[in-house]
């Protein structure tokens, strides 16, 4: 490709925005009713994290008492963030194997390579459900920023189609479309921390694939003309800023 | 072979009468057209005639396994066909759009008009074979009419393995393309180099630097022309249609700034077909409604591409 200064974003685009949009009313009727459900668990997700970390601070009564529901609290600590990698790698490969690999590869060549990295990720977390336990975050701006793109993942994304003039079947869910499962994700890596140096090492990895696909769609979806570009940039620039500077 | 009387009052004539003398843009004779019969071109190899206006697939029928669009396609083609059409054109690299040819193309009973484009797209030439076998599966055809090497990607060694496809009989036509105005010196090279029958090249209202050198060569050659993006894939559209037609549309029967656009490029002597690219019934007749009426002169043309340049 010598004269590779002449191409533009466009000559790369080659679908068109109507049959892309519809990508997502074809997972959500494939998918159907894992929506709820999804967002339910996501939501009961943030409602437990809110709580902060878990510990026995507070906790009145005998002695016995605060030990044995200092135990519950950390067994249950560890459930929680087994549960969450599970989840979390679970859709990151339904989103790499149903959305990226069965539906958009067909009109876009390098949606196979998305599809790679959203497995990948899905392994990763996978990885990460068998290693030592997640941590709720202590940091107030991750807690805060972090719930705060957790809410807009699940509860505002999916409306962003009604926003745009597109029918309300075609509304991006969390775990089934690309944009809300790499937000939310940002979400959950802001949300938790890590005490093993192992463990911390691959929290930092899991941060990729998300940033990268959020830089991806919002190329996309600005090649496209949608205004929605600036939403997955938003929120990764978002994400990184407090990672890097929150505290 | 529809003849229009040509109309000097107005400006107006056949699409041969800037380049008579060129056997490309000579209507083929022999065939008495109905009325409502297209506009065609020769092909200069043969002397096939081909309707002027085609049909494309990029973006538009890259549908993946979207079922009521690939329908809303064959609804397309049908259409395309309905009016006169006969070439439509592809490639491997757009997406799914081969399929959603052939199952239009088998939905309708592999219409006998059609007229298949194809392109080879594969760096590693031991695989163009394997390509142009799938491609020929999509589509659920027997052979192709014409191959093309896409974007001259490795055409030193594909076109003389095309050349001996035709030269077999498993080809009828061998061609070039490239888009948006690049490696037009090369496209030359292997114009005046090369026995083609093809050359695809991009052209429109606003891109015309093919009418410099690509266009006289190609009639000096002998080579017929196919035009892509003659609406700089709807760009142009969409920023004409915030203006009113001219009134000189209505001398040449345009009623839509697709028509002005398509006449315009159709019109030029060294044209033989155009191929916009549509997903919609009401756009593709207004599309095909370019292939009839009342034609542009050289000045009448002149004068389109300079008052659509001032918009």
């Amino acid at each position: 490709m010598a004269e590779w200064w002449t191409y533009r974003p466009s000559d790369f685009l080659m679908f068109s925005p109507r049959i892309y949009w519809r990508l997502f009313e074809s997972i959500n009727l494939f998918a159907w009713p894992l929506q709820p459900l999804l967002i339910a668990a996501g939501l009961g997700w943030l409602r437990l994290q809110s709580r902060g970390p878990a510990g026995t601070a507070g906790t009145a009564g005998p002695t016995w008492w605060r030990r044995t529901a200092g135990v519950l609290a950390r067994v249950l600590a560890l459930v929680l963030a087994l549960v969450l990698a599970l989840v979390l790698s679970l859709c990151w490969l339904f989103v790499a194997w149903a959305f990226l690999w069965q539906r958009f590869a067909p009109i876009q060549w390098v949606a196979t390579g998305y599809a790679t990295a959203f497995a990948l990720q899905g392994a990763g977390w996978l990885v990460l459900a068998w290693q030592d336990g997640l941590r709720a975050s202590t940091e107030v701006a991750r807690r805060r920023i972090g719930t705060g793109l957790g809410l807009w993942a699940l509860l505002a994304h999916p409306l962003l189609a009604l926003a745009d003039g597109r029918p309300w079947q075609q509304a991006e869910v969390f775990g089934l479309a690309p944009d809300p499962t790499a937000i939310g994700t940002l979400a959950v890596l802001l949300l938790v921390r890590a005490e093993a140096a192992r463990t911390r090492a691959w929290l930092r990895l899991l941060w990729l694939v998300p940033l990268g696909w959020c830089a991806v769609s919002a190329a996309t979806l600005a090649t496209m003309g949608s205004w929605q570009a600036a939403v997955p940039l938003a929120a990764a620039a978002l994400a990184a800023a407090t990672a890097r500077w929150g505290r | 072979m529809r003849t229009l009387a040509p109309d000097p009052q107005r400006r107006l004539c056949l699409h041969a009468c800037a380049g008579a003398a060129v056997a490309s843009a000579v209507p083929a004779k022999g065939q008495a057209q109905a009325p409502s019969a297209p506009l065609t071109r020769r092909v200069p190899s043969s002397g096939e005639a081909l309707p002027v206006i085609g049909l494309g697939s990029w973006i538009t029928f890259n549908v993946g396994q979207d079922g009521a669009a690939r329908d809303a396609c064959t609804q397309v083609v049908k259409a395309f066909f309905a009016d006169g059409g006969r070439l439509i054109d592809s490639s491997p690299m757009y997406g799914s759009s081969q399929p959603t040819i052939g199952h239009a193309l088998q939905q309708l009973g592999q219409p006998p008009a059609l007229f298949s484009a194809e392109k080879v797209w594969i760096s590693d030439v031991a695989r163009g074979q394997a390509q142009i076998e799938a491609s020929r599966l999509h589509w659920g055809v027997p052979r192709f009419d014409l191959m093309q090497v896409h974007n001259l990607l490795s055409w030193q060694l594909h076109l003389p393995r095309l050349l001996e496809m035709k030269a077999s009989g498993r080809l009828r036509y061998v061609g070039i393309t490239t888009s948006e105005g690049r490696r037009h010196a090369q496209i030359e090279e292997v114009m005046r180099t090369q026995p083609i029958d093809f050359v695809q090249i991009s052209y429109n209202l606003l891109d015309r630097e093919v009418e410099q050198r690509v266009l006289p060569l190609a009639q000096e050659r002998g080579i017929a022309v196919l035009v892509n993006r003659p609406f700089r894939e709807g760009a142009l559209l969409r920023q004409l249609a915030r203006h009113r037609l001219p009134a000189w549309a209505a001398d040449i029967d345009c009623t839509h700034w697709a028509q002005v656009a398509l006449k315009f490029v159709v019109t030029h002597p060294a044209v033989t077909c155009a191929i916009p690219a549509t997903s919609q019934v009401v756009h593709l007749r207004q599309n095909m409604a370019a292939a009839r009426g009342r034609m542009p002169d050289a000045a009448l043309r002149e004068r389109m591409a300079r008052d659509v340049a001032a918009l």
